[in-house]
């Protein structure tokens, strides 16, 4: 009888068939053309057919080697040394443009260290987008603990039994609202090195004692400054995810807690924190998915600035298929990113398996 | 002892003292923006030195407002942001319900499969499709007024229609549907109301709450869009409030129209959840269950 009333196979295609079909056309499609066109060498305009290219495009920007520069020595087999006592090393020039290690051609220095007597030098083919990659995994990795603890807190502040608590809860979640591209305009003034907001709160809380820094302008605070602005934006956003999660917890077991004796941090450790478990691999997944796309800020703050101090990797996938519209170099960025963010889901996945 | 830790008025102050030093934090940006929308130029960048960035004193005026409108087309972008977000919205309600109504209470070959693929595409995050998406938009056919065109480069369907459709938005409403009582779509069957009927007329009129949650979600992604529109849309004609921004940094920059502008684009929003802040943190909080 069920069947009969629930069985329509017309009726439940040409309902669900609008939908589908847009989602596949506008995010299945484009997901596997990403896929697609990361073999390719296709731009958006070109007067030259597209060719199959294979796995190039993820060698041109994944390639990098370990070389070593050994000292200069004089005839006598002596290190060379400069007036300063440094030792003197040969340019990696010599590595790079050498005809006897053709697979180094076109790379460039990415960073080095010493090792001993020796220099290693970590050479890249695509410098930027190596700074890309490692500057956002940075990003993820303070963001997503900081942000989600912060968000507990205020979470739990905002779950007091107080008059008129609301109101600091709708303006905690404020900001959240309010464009990203809004916000990074307005902390432009806050971060500005001549006379932002910052600066002035700073010199005036130290009396004077203070230098002011230009904050997205150095390549060692620009990031850095990027991470604070987007963890004010977004906290109020995972406040009101943990929120959610603690009024799921039931009250009898605060009774139970109370009447324990329990103290404030025991009754958090034993009966609020298990009760969130859940919750809190879904916050730190739904910031870091957040974190790794990572885009408006750099646009409107740094444009990847100073120094490819704040390039990200969806920063750069723009840049390359939409700035220089070569598009497979954007749709490989893209795979990667997709990539990353698929095994993220897996370990969530994991996580919070049914035991 | 003076001190009484267990004194409950001066416990109370400091709970709320803690929570005011907070609400400072999140809300002085905003005060600044507005406060600095009525000051000229070159008193905005002197005040931020001191606490005069916050109040509202000194050469007030609705100068920068007037000059924000000679200097860009705000109205247009303003009337671009509000059409393509509401069409999206309201597209997205009908199109997302339907779909969800066919997969919570119909029956039918292949349901689970495109239900599971739409569940699947929760994990595909904009920012990596946006590339070839864009490939595959300026290539794409529309039949208009003017016949048969081919690509959707500048225009309003090209920042409409690839956001009606999202794994979210069904999926809330999948699970909203399933908590309606069942009995009530079979009386409605059983009664010989046909399934669209059982639609429109018993299921829709129950699903407030799920949506305005859609609705909201939705609200808020169409109308702070950035990174789309900044790709597709080249011409002005077709430009977004967020995007026109851009047009306030070409050449020299009148930071006061800078400001004025921002307020005029977020102030509506901010009044906005205010009168309706209960729903938008509802339907935040709902997207939180999906865990």
């Amino acid at each position: 009888m069920a069947s009969k009333l629930t069985l329509s196979n017309r009726t439940g295609w040409t309902f669900a068939l609008p939908g589908f079909a847009l989602i596949f056309t506008f995010i299945v499609l484009p997901f596997f053309f990403a896929i697609g066109l990361s073999l390719t060498n296709q731009r958006l305009l070109s007067p030259n057919p597209t060719q199959f290219v294979g796995l190039e495009n993820y060698r041109q920007l994944l390639d990098f080697a370990v070389v070593t520069l050994e000292p200069e020595r004089n005839e006598a087999g002596e290190v060379v040394r400069d007036e300063a006592g440094e030792i003197q090393y040969p340019r990696l020039r010599a590595i790079t443009r050498s005809d006897d290690h053709p697979q180094y051609r076109g790379m460039r220095e990415w960073f080095r260290w010493q090792s001993g007597e020796n220099v290693r030098v970590v050479i890249a083919n695509d410098v930027v987008f190596m700074k890309a990659l490692v500057n956002t995994f940075l990003f993820v990795l303070v963001v997503a603990p900081v942000q989600g603890g912060l968000a507990l807190m205020l979470a739990l502040l905002i779950n007091q039994k107080l008059r008129g608590i609301s109101v600091f809860r709708t303006i905690y979640f404020m900001p959240v609202v309010v464009s990203i591209v809004v916000v990074s305009l307005l902390w432009r003034f806050i971060y500005d090195g001549q006379n932002g907001l910052l600066n002035s709160i700073l010199q005036g809380l130290s009396f004077g004692l203070f230098q002011p820094v230009d904050w997205l302008g150095e390549p060692s605070t620009a990031l850095p400054a990027i991470m604070a602005m987007s963890i004010w934006q977004a906290v109020g956003f995972h406040m009101v995810i943990w929120l959610a999660g603690l009024q799921t917890i039931s009250p009898t077991l605060y009774e139970a807690a109370a009447i324990e004796g329990a103290s404030k941090w025991q009754t958090f450790r034993y009966v609020t924190w298990p009760g969130l478990r859940n919750t809190a691999v879904l916050v730190l997944v739904v910031i870091t998915i957040q974190g790794f796309a990572l885009f408006a800020q750099i646009d409107v703050m740094t444009n990847g600035g100073p120094r490819d101090s704040t390039q990200t990797l969806v920063f750069q996938a723009v840049e390359r298929g939409y700035g220089k519209q070569d598009i497979s170099g954007g749709s490989t960025i893209s795979v990667i990113l997709f990539a990353i963010v698929l095994a993220i889901s897996l370990i969530q996945r994991w996580l919070t398996r049914e035991r | 002892m003076a001190f009484d830790p267990d004194n409950y008025g001066l416990r109370l102050f400091v709970r709320y003292l803690v929570l005011c030093l907070i609400a400072l934090i999140f809300i002085f940006p905003l005060v600044f923006m507005i406060n600095s929308s009525f000051k000229p130029d070159n008193q905005l960048l002197a005040d931020t030195s001191s606490l005069r960035a916050f109040v509202p004193v000194g050469d007030i005026s609705l100068n920068n407002y007037f000059g924000a409108f000679r200097r860009a087309p705000v109205g247009l972008f303003v009337l671009n942001s509000v059409l393509v977000t509401g069409a999206t919205v309201l597209l997205s309600l009908l199109i997302c319900s339907l779909a969800a109504f066919s997969f919570a209470f119909l029956r039918w070959k292949g349901r689970d499969v495109v239900f599971s693929i739409v569940i699947a595409t929760l994990i595909i995050p904009f920012e990596t499709i946006a590339i070839p998406l864009l490939l595959l938009v300026s290539k794409l056919p529309w039949i208009g007024l003017e016949g048969l065109q081919w690509g959707w480069l500048n225009t309003y369907r090209v920042q409409i229609i690839p956001w009606i459709a999202d794994g979210l938005t069904i999926f809330l409403f999948v699970q909203y549907f399933k908590g309606l009582p069942g009995e009530l779509i079979e009386a409605g069957r059983v009664e010989g109301a046909s399934w669209w009927q059982v639609y429109y007329r018993i299921v829709m009129p129950l699903s407030g709450p799920v949506l305005a949650t859609a609705a909201i979600l939705k609200f808020l992604v169409m109308y702070n869009q950035y990174l789309w529109p900044l790709i597709v849309v080249q011409q002005e004609t077709y430009r977004p409030v967020m995007v026109g921004l851009g047009y306030f940094f070409q050449l020299n920059v009148a930071w006061g129209e800078v400001m004025a502008y921002l307020t005029l684009i977020t102030v509506p929003v901010l009044i906005f959840y205010l009168f309706l802040q209960r729903a938008f943190i509802a339907s935040i909080a709902s997207t939180g269950v999906k865990g």
